[in-house]
């Protein structure tokens, strides 16, 4: 099945998405088609003023254009997701977008869709790290058995 | 090469990167980003003590403070955030503050959108280029010797002539032709002082049509009117330390500098309509059947609440302006009405986008309209508007000013 996580950079949800069988949604896969893009010359993303007014599909007018922009490509991930697991209060080296406002409308988007959504607090002890990858775990193998 | 430290939140998502980029190497500039690691975000960000949300705003303090502690090499700053960030619009302030307060680098901020272009950042990139190849001519407070300044305008070409810190002569003519008009206002502004034009020891040129006169008259000094306005504003209002606004209500369209210490840190300049700009108030004193220069005066007398005059645009404004009359209202409150209706505003599309710091200075032909220097100061909460004299040659005054500590003659 394909998730979607949040935040949507995070290598050690997407990692153990993978190690289930599932297909992780990720930003960097989506940055890498457009930084591979020969005919778009707009670094360091590659993002150009398109992005940003793609974005309005998820965000009114008023909002920043920075929001819109990282929404023209979170956005996508989030319809497309058969499921999704949600990390709160994960430290920068964990995975980050930068915005908060635009965190918000993402774990809103992923709530609001009615898809299996596994909500997370970020660890603070081993063994909640050990409790939180086990719960992890369920949840991927428990999506495996609803898919038949 | 100039490095522009760049301090911003939201750039690259935005699709703006590359034109920041394009904007400061059009002026022989730099875009670098200054160091900060993970750790050291943790700790700009406790030292700082303003609970950021974002991450990206967090990196943003993390990058000032590390201009600031030295640890990153700029010879100015450039701060920028998303347009109607809130979070992002307190941080650009508050780390422009804490620049400015901790160094000698000069800064500019802006708010940007997607549809942000390189040639939108030039004057400001150019500003802070020349800010720094300058700094000593910049950091002149009195003028020296005999120098003339000439700001040729898009509506009009402005020309004074200074010596030993005085103004002795003026030129003021609309821009119909860059050359001649410039040539008529140095006659001008040399007739009855006894000079001729060889005698003068350095010429300052700014304004749109600076690199023409510039180069017909091999000026000393061409510079961007940002920093020559900023300049001749402080100096004409003898508020050359410290912070200040300065606000320009021009015939076509406005702009709003802030400085410190007589150097701009943020712009901005536009005007959606011509309701917002000296077009309406001369189109008013037409109907008013007085002339432009009798608007104030009326206005002052008058009581803008007694005649509803609030239109954005010009052509309903002026149809607001005929009904009031129509109803009965008397002279000096459809003038007062209108002075408030322009400096509303003003307020409502300009002023709300810049941090508007006490004094106002308020510059340009509209700034002898006493009635609207009335209006934008009741509009703004009584803030104190300071008008000086010669107020409409700023730009020639900042130029001559200026050039002064170029003289080569």
């Amino acid at each position: 099945m394909k998730i979607a996580i949040f935040p949507p950079n995070s290598l050690i949800l997407a990692d153990l998405v993978e190690r289930r069988g599932h297909e992780p949604l990720v930003l960097q896969s989506e940055i890498r088609k457009k930084v591979t893009s020969s005919e778009i010359d707009s670094p360091p993303l590659n993002i150009t003023e398109e992005d940003p007014i793609k974005g309005l599909k998820y965000a009114a007018i008023e909002v920043p254009s920075g929001v819109r922009g990282r929404m023209a490509i979170f956005g996508p991930l989030i319809d497309e997701a058969d499921a999704a697991m949600i990390m709160e209060d994960a430290p920068f080296g964990f995975g980050c977008i930068g915005c908060a406002r635009t965190n918000e409308l993402c774990m809103f988007n992923i709530r609001k869709r009615n898809i299996p959504v596994l909500e997370l607090k970020y660890p603070t002890s081993k063994e909640e790290t050990i409790e939180l990858v086990n719960k992890i775990n369920e949840f991927l193998d428990s999506l495996e058995e609803k898919n038949g | 090469m100039v490095k522009i430290a760049q301090i911003s939140c939201g750039t690259d998502y935005s699709g703006v990167q590359k034109e920041i980029e394009k904007a400061a190497e059009t002026f022989g500039a730099e875009i670098v980003i200054p160091e900060a690691d993970l750790d050291y975000i943790d700790e700009a960000y406790g030292k700082f003590g303003f609970n950021a949300a974002s991450s990206g705003i967090r990196l943003m303090i993390a990058r000032a403070m590390s201009i600031v502690e030295g640890k990153s090499d700029a010879d100015a700053v450039f701060i920028a955030t998303c347009f109607r960030c809130a979070e992002g619009a307190l941080l650009r302030n508050e780390l422009r503050r804490f620049i400015q307060q901790n160094t000698n680098l000069p800064v500019v901020t802006y708010s940007f959108t997607e549809r942000t272009k390189a040639d939108e950042l030039f004057i400001r990139m150019e500003a802070l280029s020349t800010i720094v190849a300058r700094k000593s001519l910049l950091a002149r407070e009195k003028q020296e010797g005999l120098t003339m300044g000439i700001d040729s305008g898009s509506t009009t070409t402005k020309v004074v002539l200074m010596e030993d810190n005085k103004i002795i002569g003026t030129g003021w003519l609309p821009t119909t032709d860059v050359i001649e008009n410039a040539k008529v206002g140095i006659k001008d502004a040399l007739e009855g002082t006894g000079y001729k034009q060889s005698d003068i020891e350095g010429i300052g040129v700014t304004g749109y049509g600076r690199l023409t006169i510039g180069k017909y008259l091999n000026a000393d000094l061409i510079q961007e009117e940002l920093s020559v306005n900023s300049k001749g504003a402080v100096y004409l209002a003898d508020h050359q330390r410290g912070e200040a606004t300065v606000l320009d209500i021009g015939g076509m369209d406005n702009k709003v500098i802030t400085v410190n210490d007589g150097i701009p840190d943020n712009f901005t300049m536009g005007g959606i309509c011509a309701g917002a700009s000296g077009r309406f108030l001369e189109i008013t004193s037409r109907r008013l059947g007085v002339d432009i220069s009798e608007l104030g005066p009326l206005a002052l007398k008058g009581d803008h609440k007694k005649a509803l005059l609030n239109s954005y645009c010009i052509v309903f404004g002026i149809q607001d302006l005929v009904t009031s009359l129509a109803a009965g209202g008397s002279k000096p409150d459809v003038a007062s009405a209108a002075c408030y209706s322009v400096a509303e505003q003003v307020y409502e599309q300009q002023l709300q986008e810049i941090d508007v710091r006490e004094p106002l200075i308020q510059v340009g032909g509209t700034s002898l309209i006493e009635g609207l220097v009335d209006a934008v100061s009741k509009t703004l909460g009584n803030i104190d508007v300071i008008v000086p004299e010669y107020s409409q040659y700023i730009g020639a005054v900042g130029s001559a000013l200026i050039v002064s500590g170029l003289s080569t003659k």
